[in-house]
């Protein structure tokens, strides 16, 4: 079976050779920075599989908070330091919760999806807060990991932590694309456009809706453990409704037209918050609001839609939504 | 036994706290379709205004009294300013779309509003407790009461009772109610849908700017308070059935007597049964209480 | 002659409005079946109680002897049967060509894996073939949404039978297309299911297709069937003229003249 190398993976994969390379001569705080928006890009990624559907989840900063204290409390309770270990168990709980959950939340759509995913992971964040043991509303820190027995000091550890980041994104990203390829993938965006036609051809919606938002899930949770250790603190506004927010908001900002989209949505909203913060502290979530006002009147299809404009080969394939 | 009558009396405030601060979003909801996160912000700077505005007016040595008059004014100046504003201005260019996309555009009003009370207020606390104290307590069984918060329980039923005579008994609210119930049935009889959600969204802009009127006493108004209570009022709205008024009392009941009870006998679950009791209801009638089940056709 | 459908008592109310009384009908490989009858009649009813869509309050459908009464539309559709929509059901933000490369990618078994991509050679080719099959080749890059009435119907019929089902329900397969087009495209559809193991039931108000591709009529009135059996005796019922056909009125002697 060969390897389907289409544009998107090319693209994939120069940019994530270009920014490896690049790494070992950008200084510290630009590799913070960039694992950071790598990081939550994955977030969105999950995002845009959901949205394909034609779901918004107003809650995925449930499993982003569960990949984010399952670093924590598996470094706190078991005592264990590798990035990858850590990084797979934030992943692996986050898929079960969405496992769990999604029994429950397929049946469910448009505004209802929504409220319901939020008020999951509002359950969360009140079961957070109020927990003495991890630290209430203060948290707590997550320590330097390890790289499968290595202990890097500082700034070569958050490195190494960049490239981890930097290899589970490019490998989602080429995953999600393949599956988006297929036939279940294909399927998923069709349940948007006509639910009824999908279950006389023989597939059943709710499972579909539950594999997403498994998929969406283990996303967030890699996405949360990520940041957690390269922040390393977290704390329960991490699984806020505000930080939900900010996810849809990337999401909208993106479009979902590629799998590549949802990087250049983080990177610009990163860079925005990072300048808004330093020249506009009291207006930044304003100039965000006009930002997402703008996007949904002007530009619904996202940024990435400016760029397939550039490029119309490429809209030769499926429609995005 | 006195902690029984702690919880139902904390229980009846809070729910009539609730019930003030989400029936605006009810209605919006009910009749518009559009669940308003924005909401959160008219509660903001209701609250903004009215603690400002008493500030003002203790500090001119007005008669205390009226001090009350003037959360209802400047709940009711914010309301209609805010939501005239909205609806004419931006809303009405969105509606017919993705009802998800137009919950974006009213989250994005919210974030513009959260920072235009920066703007307006600065970070600095806003305190206005003088028509609490005036109020003073109340003894009951043993426990002091704040007579301002007591006072909650019949301003909610004044405003439970308007809205009812509103809906019930004028012309105008029956044929709110005709375009809850069908929208493209009312406009096929001529009903002027496009005033009629402008004066439902300023009507829901006051409600929600008094929800924040008349808490401005109760607390040390600050910046964010508007992100708390809008989640709070989404559960109560969703657990009454997106829409319904009525349900909206029974909703606030629920949310209200459970956090009271768990902040009295359970504090650690406090937050936790709001949303718990939301994704419940959402689970078993994901219509809501009173909500009507969402038919799709084929 | 093995019996591919078994219907049997059949009975569904809405409220005070009956859609099945009492059905009970019998299909054969082979057969192609119309079912006439007025609008509200149960028709629609009866095609979506067969494929699970709607449950009857009781009877039993059997197919290929296994009881499929209480299976969802998924169920009946791997187990062979496959329907079309009076609203044609089709994916309209995708091309054509996607609609069928989906159908295709659901029906060789089912989704998984997850890698192999949805655009393979072979199945291209399939897509091809039934593009060809049923005349909308020139259709193929065109987004579904915006394709006209008869060629909506054809790709709905079109991804009916991508499972290649024992049996076939097309419900009103040419309502919404011109008097001139009838014809061609029944002829299209019965010429894409031929087979002597299939059996074809459609829903048809237009008498003309009735007579010319039905081996067997069926005649729904509230409910109910009144007639069932050969076209021209059904037709001809005295029952199915008064509840569904109508009785000519009288000619004037004006309008008896030949054209």
């Amino acid at each position: 079976m060969t390897v389907p190398v289409d544009g998107t993976i090319r693209a994939l994969a120069l940019g994530a050779a270009l920014l490896a390379a690049a790494s070992f001569w950008l200084p510290d705080w630009v590799i913070f920075l960039a694992t950071l928006i790598i990081a939550k890009a994955l977030v969105v990624l999950g995002l845009l599989i959901l949205w394909r559907a034609g779901l918004m989840s107003f809650g995925q900063a449930l499993f982003y908070g569960v990949g984010a204290y399952a670093v924590g409390l598996a470094q706190l309770a078991f005592g264990l330091r590798d990035a990858f270990l850590l990084v797979l168990i934030g992943i692996v709980l986050a898929a079960a919760v969405a496992f769990v959950l999604g029994f429950l939340l397929a049946r469910y759509r448009d505004i209802f999806f929504a409220m319901l995913s939020l008020a999951f992971s509002m359950i969360l964040y009140g079961t957070l807060v109020k927990s003495a043991t991890l630290g209430s509303t203060d948290g707590f820190a997550i320590l330097q990991p390890r790289f499968l027995g290595l202990a890097p000091a500082g700034p070569a550890a958050k490195h190494d932590l960049f490239l981890l980041t930097l290899c589970l994104a490019a490998a989602s990203a080429y995953l999600t694309h393949r599956y988006l390829g297929s036939p279940l993938g294909a399927l998923t965006t069709a349940i948007r456009d006509n639910e009824i036609r999908v279950e006389y051809l023989g597939y059943s919606v709710e499972r579909a809706i539950h594999v997403s938002y498994v998929i969406a899930a283990a996303l967030a949770g890699a996405g949360g453990a990520l940041v957690a250790l390269a922040v390393g603190h977290i704390d329960p506004d991490a699984t806020y409704w505000t930080s939900s927010g900010e996810f849809v908001f990337v999401t909208i900002l993106s479009g979902a037209g590629s799998v590549l989209a949802p990087f250049i949505g983080s990177a610009l909203f990163e860079l925005l918050r990072a300048y808004a913060a330093d020249y506009a502290p009291y207006s930044w979530q304003m100039i965000l609001g006009f930002c997402l006002l703008l996007l949904i009147l002007f530009l619904p299809q996202g940024v990435w839609s400016l760029v397939a404009r550039l490029a119309p080969h490429r809209s030769r394939r499926t429609a995005a939504p | 036994m006195l902690t029984a009558l702690t919880i139902l009396v904390d229980g009846l405030v809070y729910s009539s706290w609730l019930f003030i601060v989400a029936v605006g979003l009810t209605l919006i909801f009910g009749v518009m379709k559009v669940l308003n996160v924005a909401h959160g912000g008219f509660y903001s700077i209701g609250a903004y205004t009215a603690a400002w505005s008493i500030g003002l007016y203790f500090e001119a040595g007005w008669a205390p009294l009226g001090s009350f008059a003037l959360l209802i004014l400047s709940a009711v100046v914010a309301g209609v300013v805010l939501g005239l504003a909205l609806e004419r201005g931006l809303l009405r260019f969105v509606y017919g779309r993705d009802e998800i996309l137009v919950v974006l555009v009213t989250y994005a009003v919210f974030l513009i509003l959260e920072n235009l009370v920066l703007q307006i207020w600065g970070i600095d606390a806003y305190l206005a407790y003088q028509p609490n104290t005036l109020l003073g307590t109340t003894r009951l069984g043993g426990l002091a009461f704040s007579n301002y918060e007591l006072m909650l329980i019949p301003l909610a039923g004044v405003v439970g009772f308007g809205l009812w005579w509103g809906l019930n008994r004028t012309r105008t609210g029956k044929i709110l109610r005709a375009v809850i119930h069908d929208r493209e049935m009312s406009l096929g009889m001529g009903v002027n849908v496009a005033r009629l959600f402008t004066a439902t969204f300023v009507i829901g802009a006051v409600l929600g700017a008094l929800g924040g009127a008349v808490t401005a006493p109760m607390i040390s108004v600050t910046p964010g308070i508007g992100v708390e209570v809008i989640v709070l009022a989404f559960a109560v709205v969703v657990i009454s059935g997106l829409g319904s008024v009525p349900g909206t009392i029974i909703g606030a009941l629920i949310v209200g007597l459970s956090r009271a009870a768990a902040v009295h006998l359970w504090p650690e679950i406090e937050l936790f049964v709001i949303y718990a009791v939301m994704s419940a209801v959402l689970i078993m009638r994901p219509q809501g209480l009173f909500g009507r089940p969402h038919l799709r056709r084929i | 002659m093995t019996a591919l459908l078994e219907v049997i008592s059949l009975n569904k109310a809405f409220g005070s409005v009956v859609a099945a009384n009492d059905v009970t009908v019998t299909v054969a490989d082979g057969e192609r079946i119309g079912i006439i009858g007025a609008n509200g009649a149960g028709k629609t009813s009866f095609v979506n109680m067969v494929t699970g869509y709607l449950k009857p309050s009781s009877g039993t459908i059997a197919f290929l002897g296994r009881d499929i009464t209480k299976l969802p539309p998924r169920a009946v559709i791997a187990a062979g049967i496959s329907r079309s929509f009076q609203v044609p059901q089709i994916f309209t933000s995708v091309t054509v060509a996607d609609n069928l490369l989906i159908a295709l990618g659901v029906a060789e078994g089912g989704a998984f894996p997850l890698w192999r991509k949805l655009r393979r050679p072979a199945r291209l080719a399939a897509v091809a073939a039934l593009l060809e099959r049923f005349g909308i080749g020139a259709y193929r890059d065109q987004p579904a949404g915006l394709l006209p009435q008869g060629v909506r119907k054809l790709l709905d019929i079109a991804m009916a039978t991508v499972r290649a089902p024992r049996l076939l329900l097309l419900d009103e397969p040419t309502s919404g297309i011109s008097a001139e087009e009838k014809f061609a495209i029944m002829d299209v559809v019965m010429g894409a299911v031929d087979g002597a193991r299939r059996a074809v039931m459609f829903v048809e108000h237009d008498l003309d297709i009735i007579a010319r591709y039905a081996t067997r009529v069926l005649a729904f009135a509230e409910g109910t069937i009144i007639a069932q059996g050969a076209p021209e005796a059904v037709i001809g019922d005295a029952q199915v003229k008064r509840y569904i056909l109508g009785e000519s009125p009288p000619l004037s002697r004006a309008a008896a003249a030949p054209p």
